[in-house]
């Protein structure tokens, strides 16, 4: 069969078993367009910036497991993908980026949109490559899918001129095996490791697990919950963990790390034994590594060696598919009891609850919006069952502590990169891969402004989204570090917005605003009764602040806690001081 | 701590970038890199030599693995190899009695008068980095006009060869103290 390097493009992507691509034409990637027009089994969603074409593949990827596509052109086109490959990179997720270059000869030259693409890309890429031959493009399509979804998944890109699209060859689908003796994907433990591991396990009377992305990604969700079943295990997740254990269930202590639950960190500073579950001892995670978790032994459980003994050193380390290792470790597990423990941690999180501002307000009701409500009743409204996706800052953090979720792949954030932008357009992204979920944008203004250029995108395709957002008309985050850190010097924070209520009403997509408590019900049922794309704008109090915080590179158990009530001096007169 | 090194990498376009740029991103220092084919075809082989902190040996093997493209890394600098440096020196030897100098100190070393000219001398020494350094001490009694040198390279002794290491089993080794009985989760850099 002779056909183009642009059909080839397509002919092994179907094989890749992709029905849905982002991308955005131009000059050097125009044959695989032209070429699209013959394979309508695809669809093509065409965001309004690169940037956020990374995004809605992120979303689209973390959300059905697959490998997400995006295309763009040479030069600025490729230069726009950097950041969402880098939060890919960051937050382990499969992509494959397909970019256009100029023609072989003219690479060098400085010719019209020419960027060394796969030089921008290096260190945010997986693996990268320049396909010179149009006979190299199958096989290296093949070799980029295997790369981005094995092992620990990351993007990839394959950038090709235009000349090596042009060329008709005689096609031939490569069936025979990838040539890559430099990449190997772990899986099952040694039986000594497994064994070193089991004598720690059997051994702890405080272990703790910190359950991780890694969870979600190796499909690891019933083997954890049956590991901590079995050895009564409390359980602790990363931001990107959540969804891999359910929230709801007893032995979880919720979110570890700087505006994670006081108790879960406590547990983790107070642990002997801590099971560090496909996670990488992020520094949001970890804080002061000196003195993190100082009495602990760490078994640490992870797809990536390099993440071994990078930041925290373990006494068990095994490198492998978490899947698999938890599979070996279940049957050897004796049945723990760990009573003590767990009541101590009980005791923590009563403390929790009674700094909440949720009970506070319920209790002293000051006729302002809190972010927190918003999140609590977008919680209470949908159930919990909705599929959220946050973006950066003090409302993903509050989506973090108010949204418990049970279901895996429910929650899609940037964590890693901490991308603002990521939100409203990884929600689109997710609701094309999932159509059937309810999908809710959960963003700030800040975030929100960055790439709102998507509601377009939106709109053209009417994805079902609801995008909620907390607006304070600041960058809340940023804010909270200058009132605790740069006292109270607000350089560059506030934000003097558009009505987003016409902003939406310019895109044809159904918006509202709320301001109070007592709106955020009939406002959401009114949004999830809608097809199509909604908008709320959830007008919030400026000068909130997320508790508990741990200050960057301070002890994990030095958080900032919002007092008690018998602890605020004027508590009477300002119950929700803050 | 000076850390020597060894990859083998995939003979292609770009290996080389993604090595360096790995050692740049990462803020390790590289005091000498040498890159060279094997006698495969299809591998090369890439010696560096690089400043860093006892532990950090480890991390860098890791994070090289990580590149697609690296087969096999090693870091030998505590096993017994055999290293070598290779220097050109040019001398100014504008008479008769310098040029017998030259040549009285190159057989005295065990170096190589490879290119004389009227007015200068080019003399070559492979060695250990220290004959090499010490070499050139000696050459500064001329004038030295131009220089170069290759940096390390390294070949472990003995009969195991890196294209015979396992690479599959040594590359996902994590440390497990317990096994070895000790408590402690010190790396070896071995």
């Amino acid at each position: 069969m002779k056909l183009t390097g642009a059909e080839i493009v397509w002919e092994c992507l179907l094989r890749e078993g992709v029905d849905l691509v982002f991308g955005y034409p131009g000059g050097a990637i125009l044959p695989i367009y032209d070429a699209l027009t013959k394979y309508p089994q695809i669809r093509h969603v065409l965001p309004r910036h690169e940037q956020g074409g990374t995004h809605m593949a992120e979303g689209y990827a973390r959300a059905t497991g697959k490998v997400g596509v995006m295309l763009a052109t040479s030069g600025p086109g490729a230069t726009n993908l950097v950041t969402g490959l880098a939060n890919a990179m960051m937050d382990s997720s499969p992509l494959v980026a397909i970019t256009g270059q100029v023609p072989l000869g003219a690479i060098g030259s400085d010719a019209f949109q020419e960027t060394d693409v796969t030089g921008c890309t290096l260190p945010v890429t997986k693996h990268s490559y320049l396909v010179t031959r149009t006979e190299d493009i199958a096989y290296t399509i093949r070799e980029a899918f295997h790369i981005a979804r094995t092992g620990r998944p990351g993007p990839v890109l394959v950038d090709i001129p235009k000349d090596v699209q042009n060329k008709v060859i005689e096609f031939h689908y490569p069936e025979d095996e990838l040539r890559l003796p430099g990449y190997n994907v772990p899986g099952k433990a040694h039986p000594k490791e497994i064994e070193a591991a089991l004598d720690l396990i059997h051994s702890a009377k405080r272990p703790l697990i910190l359950a991780g992305h890694g969870v979600l990604m190796s499909g690891a969700m019933d083997e954890i919950r049956s590991f901590a079943e079995i050895t009564q295990t409390p359980v602790a997740l990363t931001l990107l963990g959540k969804g891999g254990f359910p929230e709801n269930h007893p032995l979880c202590v919720g979110m570890m790390g700087m505006h994670g639950t006081a108790a879960a960190n406590q547990a983790i500073q107070q642990a002997d034994l801590l099971l560090a579950f496909g996670m990488r001892f992020d520094d949001r995670v970890t804080g002061n590594l000196k003195t993190y978790s100082p009495d602990s032994k760490k078994i640490h459980v992870e797809i990536d060696p390099s993440e071994i003994n990078k930041n925290v050193k373990v006494d068990v380390g095994i490198v492998g598919d978490l899947k698999m290792v938890l599979r070996q470790l279940l049957p050897k597990l004796q049945t723990g009891q760990h009573q003590e423990w767990i009541g101590q941690i009980r005791d923590w999180e009563e403390d929790t609850s009674e700094r909440d501002i949720l009970l506070r307000l319920a209790a002293h009701p000051d006729g302002k919006l809190w972010a927190a409500q918003v999140i609590a009743e977008l919680f209470r409204c949908t159930e919990g069952k909705a599929l959220t996706v946050s973006d950066v800052g003090q409302h993903q953090m509050l989506e973090a502590q108010y949204y418990p979720h049970t279901r895996p792949h429910s929650l899609l954030t940037s964590g890693g990169l901490g991308t603002m932008g990521f939100g409203m357009p990884a929600a689109i992204g997710a609701k094309l891969g999932r159509p059937d979920e309810e999908v809710w944008a959960i963003v700030g203004d800040g975030g929100f402004q960055m790439t709102l250029t998507e509601l377009g995108t939106a709109m053209q395709e009417h994805v079902s989204i609801n995008i909620a957002i907390i607006n304070n008309s600041f960058l809340g985050m940023v804010r909270q570090w200058q009132e605790f850190f740069y006292e109270e010097r607000y350089q560059s924070t506030p934000l003097k917005n558009p009505d987003f209520v016409k902003l939406a009403a310019a895109y044809d997509i159904p918006a509202r605003r709320v301001s109070t408590k007592e709106e955020i019900e009939e406002a959401v049922q009114w949004a999830r009764s809608i097809d199509g794309p909604t908008l709320i704008e959830f007008v919030v109090v400026q000068n909130d602040i997320v508790y508990p915080m741990v200050p960057a590179g301070a002890d994990l158990h030095a958080m900032i806690r919002r007092p008690k009530p018998s602890e605020s001096p004027d508590f009477e007169n300002n119950p929700t001081a803050i | 701590m000076k850390h020597t090194l060894i990859c083998l990498v995939e003979n292609k376009p770009g290996v080389l970038n993604r090595v360096v740029s790995l050692f740049r991103r990462r803020n390790f220092n590289m005091d000498s890199l040498t890159v060279g084919r094997t006698h495969n075809p299809d591998i090369s082989r890439i010696t560096v030599v690089m400043e860093a902190e006892p532990g950090d040996g480890k991390k860098v093997v890791m994070m090289l693995y990580k590149l697609i493209d690296v087969i096999e890394v090693q870091d030998v600098t505590n096993i017994p190899t055999i290293n070598r440096d290779l220097a050109l020196v040019k001398v100014r030897t504008p008479d008769a009695y310098a040029r017998n100098a030259v040549t009285d100190l190159c057989y005295e070393r065990g170096a190589r008068l490879v290119d004389i000219g009227p007015e200068v001398t080019i003399v070559e020494l492979a060695g250990a980095e220290e004959s090499v350094e010490s070499f050139v001490e000696a050459l500064h009694q001329f004038e030295i006009v131009e220089m170069v040198r290759t940096g390390r390279v390294s070949m472990g002794r003995g009969i195991r060869t890196m294209e015979q290491r396992d690479y599959k089993s040594t590359r996902f080794a994590a440390y497990v103290p317990s096994v070895n009985g000790g408590g402690s989760a010190e790396h070896d850099d071995e």
